[in-house]
Parts: C-alpha cells; structure tokens; sequence
C-alpha cells in the first residue's frame, strides 16, 4: 500500500494530495483530496456522506496530525460525536485535546425575518475563528445547503456559498463539503457548481431486495482516479472502500499444520493435514458432505482448545448440533466450553456489507483460529446478480483472516448442471486448498468421492478416494481402481467380492492340482517300486538258474566220471578232455 | 462604533445588533435602527452593538450568520432580523413593536 501511494505521488506530483485515512479511498483516488480544496460528496439520504466527513476529521486529527473543523448545518454536536461513536471515534476527546471543534450552525426560519441587504460574514467569522483557534488543516461543512430551508435570498445564498468556498481554498484547508441528492442534479440546489475540484459520489441501492452501499469518484480535477463504482462497508472501523488494490500481498505465513479431523484426508495431504492460516474451499453438489468436513475440522480444533468461529447461513445451531451427533460429533461440548461460536444468519436478513461487517466485528469479539463460513454460495443470494460484488467481498474476508493467521475454511455449493470445477462465486484462485466433493451414480445409487483439486505447498495426493458418513464420522476409502473404472459403493463392494471369490477359486484350483501331481507322484514312486521288486526277483530268478545250469552240468559231468570209472576205462588223464573241449566250445 | 445606551429604569426592547467592521452596510443598518427605535420605542430600549471582527467567538452564542443581524433578546422570544433593516414597516413586524401612541 505504502508502494502504491508513493507511485500515486509520483505520478501526480502536480496535485498534492491529502490523505483521508479511509481504507481503500486513498488508493482509488492516488492519495486522498486534493489538498488545501474543497471536495463535494453526495448521495441520497443514509448513505454516508456525513459519516465520510467525519472520519476524514477524525482521521487527520488522530492519524495525520491535521486538526480539523466541523461546521454541522444539520445535527447538532452531541449528535454527531454520538454517530461517530459507532466508527469508532472519539470526537469529545479530540475536542478536549484541541484538535477538534465542531460548531453547529442553526437558523430557525420562524425567528428570523430579513428586511434588506446582507450577507453571510458571521458565518464566514465563526469558520474562521473556529479554525484560527485550533490551527486546523481540515473543515467539514456537513449539508450547508440547509441554510437554503433557513433563509429565503436564494441569489445571497448562491453567491455567498460560491465565495465560502473560494475562502476556504484561499485559507489552504483541505475541505469536504457534504450535499444531498437533488432530483437531476448531485445536490439539491446545485451546488457541485462551486465545488468542483473533486466530487465523489456515494449510493445505497437496492438489489433484489438487499441494499449494498457503493462509491464512485465522478470528477477528480487534475488527478487520475479510478473510475469504477466500488463497494464499501461502514463498519466499526469506519468506512471500507473495497478496491481490490487495497489487499496487499504481504501477510504472514505459517509451516505449522493443522489437522482436517479426517484421518483419511490427512494422508492425502501429506499425513500432516492444511497449513494454519491458509484458506480452504470445499466445493460439491447438495448433500455430498461439505458440512460434515467442516463439523470434522471444527471438531479437531476445539479439541485442541482453539476458538472456533463457525458461521452458517442455511441451519441453525440447533440443526446443527443434532446433525452432526447423527455421524458421531458433538458439538455441543465446545460451545458449552465456550470454544466454539456458532452463527446463523439467513442469507438474505441483510445486505452483503452488513454481513461483512458482522463477520469482521466477530472476528474481533472471538478472535477465533478457525473459522468455517458454510456455505459462501449462499452469500450469493445477497449479492443479487452481481457475483463481482461477492468475489470482492470474499476476497476481503480471505485477506483479513489471512492477515490473522486464521485458518478459513468455506464451503460452496455448486448446482448440478455446472462442471464441478466452476464455483459460483470464482474464488477458487484465492483459497490454498481446494478440494472437490463429487457425486459418482452408477448401478442405481449414488456414492461420494473426495479429491484434492489443489493444495499449494504440498505435495499432495491425486488419488480419488470414496467418502462415507459413519456413525464415527466421516472416513475415507481407498476407491476400487479398476479396468472397469472407478467402482464406489456397492459396486465396489460387488466387486471386492467378486475378486475375494476368484482368488479363493484360484487357490482351490491350484490346491487341487497339487493334489493331483502329488498323488502322480506318488503313483511314479509306486511303479519305481513295482519294477524294483521285479528286477531283484529276475535278478534272484537269474541266479538260481545259473546256478542250476552249472549244477547240471557238473552233475553230468559227475555222471560221465562215473561212466567212465565204471566201464573201468582208464581214461582218467582223458576224462578232463573233452570237460576242457566243452568248457571252450 | 460605540454601543449606545438610553438610561431608562425599565428596558423593554433589549437589542443587539451584530455587524463585521465599519461595512457601509452595517452603517446604514445601525442609522436605520436607531431612527426607528427614537420613533417608536423611545426609552424603552437598549442597542449593544456587536462587531464580530472583534469578538469572533460571539457568534456562536446568538447563531448569527448573516451580517447584519438584529437581535431581539427582550421581550422574550428571541426574534432575529437580518439585512440592513431599510424597511421600516417589516422591522416593526420583526420586532413585534406596538406602536407607542
């Protein structure tokens, strides 16, 4: 911001510039009013002209060190120091410490008859001794344009408020003057005539029955500016003016993580869960589960005795409560623990600035580490057709929770028809993680899968995973990866089934075939022995016949000897003869 | 200019007329006032004349804006006249001044 104010310098060196001190204002106009002018703001009744004034004296007295003069035409002192309570400020003590005055300027036209020429010195005399007195560097002239109600010399009125204003910018101070939206013209008596150095314009409007407050700088004479209408609050800071060049990039980050209350969405996300401080956005259909991971999340941080801020804007407490017991979380235990705030505001009770303004007044009351906005779409309702409007917001509301190291984490629904990549409100840039919540209907039923879309900083898993609600809670199943796809529910559980029954069908076959080659086996073994008895009986069969072959022949052997010696044939020397002649026959 | 006073027990018409220096305007408006105050109210009044080029911080206290500015603190109400009081008939109207006769 400090860089986009020195640049702003820079380039309009020519126009010194004075800062307002309202966040956002000094970066659409390059540095605040032109300094030692006057500036014209106006709008309708409520939409926070007088307001603006304020805090621009407010501002520079506290801030800048410029004192400042508040010439009311229309609530007295006590009123507006009243008023200005509700910013925030303090404008009795700024009196007190002579950096303020605040002189209220009356005329009761029942009191007051005119006879004759005049003019408006005494008005002039007190701006002046009212200034003189405290040296101040900035006036507030709230709706002079009343002094028209008051007397009846239009033309003195016209050339008297024309030479108030030339006075002022000869004096040097930085002026706003305050008018009301006339019909056709910027104020009611045409004043923008005079002034016309700087005139900004403010506006509440109705869209589709919620009123958003919005800004435009018409005319910045000298000076670029931006030229859009932007949003703002009057919050309990003030006024915001919402351009998006007032987030800067420069908070804090956080290496500690936080645990999703999810096991299962832990190990996705390294085994460790989110960083602190980052934001969070789960996006998916109705009914796929979004609050119950917000439930879970919650859970785990009350359980680790952080605050919690849970803001909800489609069920009650109540509601709340007894939904989430159903899948085994009791939240009740943390409000009564005071850790956990739960606030339920229907989307459309009021506009989108309001509900901005009570999250940042929340946040400030609560001071949570956590915080759940479920669901964001819904916001949408509130800001009519225009999702610029929301996505600036959002924005706003992820910078501020980023700048407190508050760990934001927002649901969306998205309908049916749109890719599950598109959130409705575009913010899917801003968050850290993203994670996507889906539908997958097949045989009949439908079945939800989680997968993290984006999770900046960590390397985190890509895998579909199924998502069921137990009675303990959420938890996370492998989903069944297959050539037949995706598999959820029962199709995976069929499926599962399926392969448990093939594996065992596979064991039994192969059990089977064992069996068999085993009993192969052993009937080859069997025959091994058969043949091995059948071998030793040839071999035994072979032997005892050798054995009587030679038996028998030496039993005629013996025979012949006994021939012989019985035929007395000496024929002894010859007997071995012929046994040699058949022994080599 | 210095504030002119009747020495009367009973003031009536207590009167200030505001002005910012010595402005022809102012001039007339304190010759005009004066004239009629002899015609009409004739020891029954009183004139202070304020210049807030002097005394910036008197005027808040009345509310005075315009220069001239007659004001009637006696008899209560407070009325105010603002211009350079040249028509005579309208003065006596803004001051609510019966006539002396």
């Amino acid at each position: 911001m400090k860089q986009t104010r020195k640049s702003s310098q820079s380039l309009d060196r020519a126009l010194p510039k004075c800062p307002t001190g309202i966040a956002g204002f000094d970066e659409i106009t390059l540095g605040g009013l032109p300094r030692g002018r006057p500036s014209l703001i106006c709008g309708g009744a409520g939409c926070g002209k007088t307001l603006f004034g304020i805090e621009f004296l407010a501002r520079g007295a506290q801030d800048f060190g410029e004192p400042g003069v508040c010439i009311s035409f229309e609530e007295t002192a006590e009123d507006l120091a009243q008023n200005a309570v509700s910013l925030g400020f303090d404008l009795k003590a700024l009196e007190r410490a002579n950096k303020l005055v605040i002189d209220y300027i009356h005329i009761d036209k029942s009191e007051i008859a005119e006879t004759g020429e005049y003019d408006l010195e005494g008005l002039f005399i007190r701006i002046g001794s009212a200034i003189d007195s405290i040296g101040a560097k900035r006036v507030l002239l709230v709706t002079p344009e009343a002094l028209f109600g008051g007397l009846n010399d239009e033309g003195v009125l016209r050339s008297e408020l024309r030479r108030l204003f030339r006075w002022l910018k000869d004096k040097g101070v930085t002026s706003v003057i305050t008018g009301e939206k006339g019909e056709g013209t910027l104020t009611r008596h045409g004043i923008e005539e005079y002034v016309s150095d700087c005139v900004v314009l403010l506006d509440h409007r109705l869209q589709s029955g919620v009123v958003t407050r919005r800004m435009r700088v018409l005319k910045y004479r000298g000076s670029m500016h931006g030229t859009n209408e932007y949003p703002f609050l009057i919050g309990r800071q003030g006024i915001s003016v919402l351009p998006i060049t007032s987030l800067g990039l420069s908070h804090k980050i956080s290496d500690e993580r936080v645990s999703s209350g999810i096991k299962g969405l832990d190990e996705m996300l390294e085994g460790r869960g989110f960083y602190r401080g980052s934001s969070i956005l789960v996006s998916g259909t109705a009914g796929t589960g979004k609050s119950s991971m917000a439930t879970h999340l919650v859970d785990a941080a009350c359980a680790r005795g952080e605050s919690c801020l849970y803001f909800s804007f489609e069920e009650s407490p109540d509601q709340i409560l007894r939904n989430m017991r159903s899948i085994g979380i009791d939240l009740g235990r943390w409000i009564k623990k005071g850790l956990l705030h739960i606030h339920s505001t229907r989307p459309t009770s009021y506009g989108l600035e309001l509900h901005l303004v009570e999250m940042h007044n929340l946040l400030e009351q609560h001071k949570p580490k956590v915080v759940v906005v479920d669901p964001l779409s819904s916001l949408m309702s509130g800001a009519g057709d225009n999702t610029n409007d929301l996505t600036n917001m959002v924005l706003r509301v992820i910078d501020r929770l980023k700048h407190l190291g508050i760990t934001g984490f927002f649901t969306s629904l998205t309908s049916g028809g749109h890719a599950a990549e598109a959130t409705e409100v575009n913010i899917s840039s801003l968050v850290d993680t993203w994670l996507l919540l889906r539908d997958m209907e097949s045989d009949g039923e439908r079945n939800r899968v989680l997968y993290v879309l984006k999770s900046r900083g960590m390397a985190h898993s890509n895998q579909l995973r199924e998502f069921l609600m137990t009675k303990n809670g959420v938890a996370l199943r492998d989903a069944y990866l297959g050539p037949a796809g995706v598999l959820t529910g029962s199709a995976r559980l069929a499926q599962e089934a399926r392969e448990r029954e093939e594996a065992s069908r596979a064991t039994r076959e192969s059990e089977e075939r064992k069996l068999a080659l085993n009993r192969k086996l052993r009937t080859a073994e069997a025959q091994i022995m058969a043949l091995e008895a059948e071998k030793q009986a040839a071999e035994l069969e072979l032997k005892a016949a050798a054995k009587d072959e030679e038996d028998q022949r030496n039993s005629v052997l013996t025979q012949r000897a006994e021939m012989a010696r019985s035929r007395k044939v000496n024929s002894s020397p010859k007997a071995p003869r012929p046994t040699a002649k058949e022994a080599s026959i | 200019m210095p504030a002119r006073r009747e020495n009367s027990a009973k003031v009536e018409y207590d009167l200030r007329l505001y002005v910012a220096g010595q402005t022809p305007r102012s001039v007339q408006a304190f010759a005009n006032l004066t004239k009629i105050c002899e015609e009409h109210l004739a020891g029954r009044y009183r004139i202070q004349v304020i210049d807030l080029l002097e005394h910036p911080q008197l005027a808040k206290g009345d509310q005075i804006l315009a220069i001239p500015t007659l004001v009637r603190t006696l008899p209560e109400p407070i009325r105010k006249i603002i211009g350079d009081l040249s028509n005579k008939e309208r003065v006596l109207v803004g001051l609510d001044v019966r006539s002396s006769g």
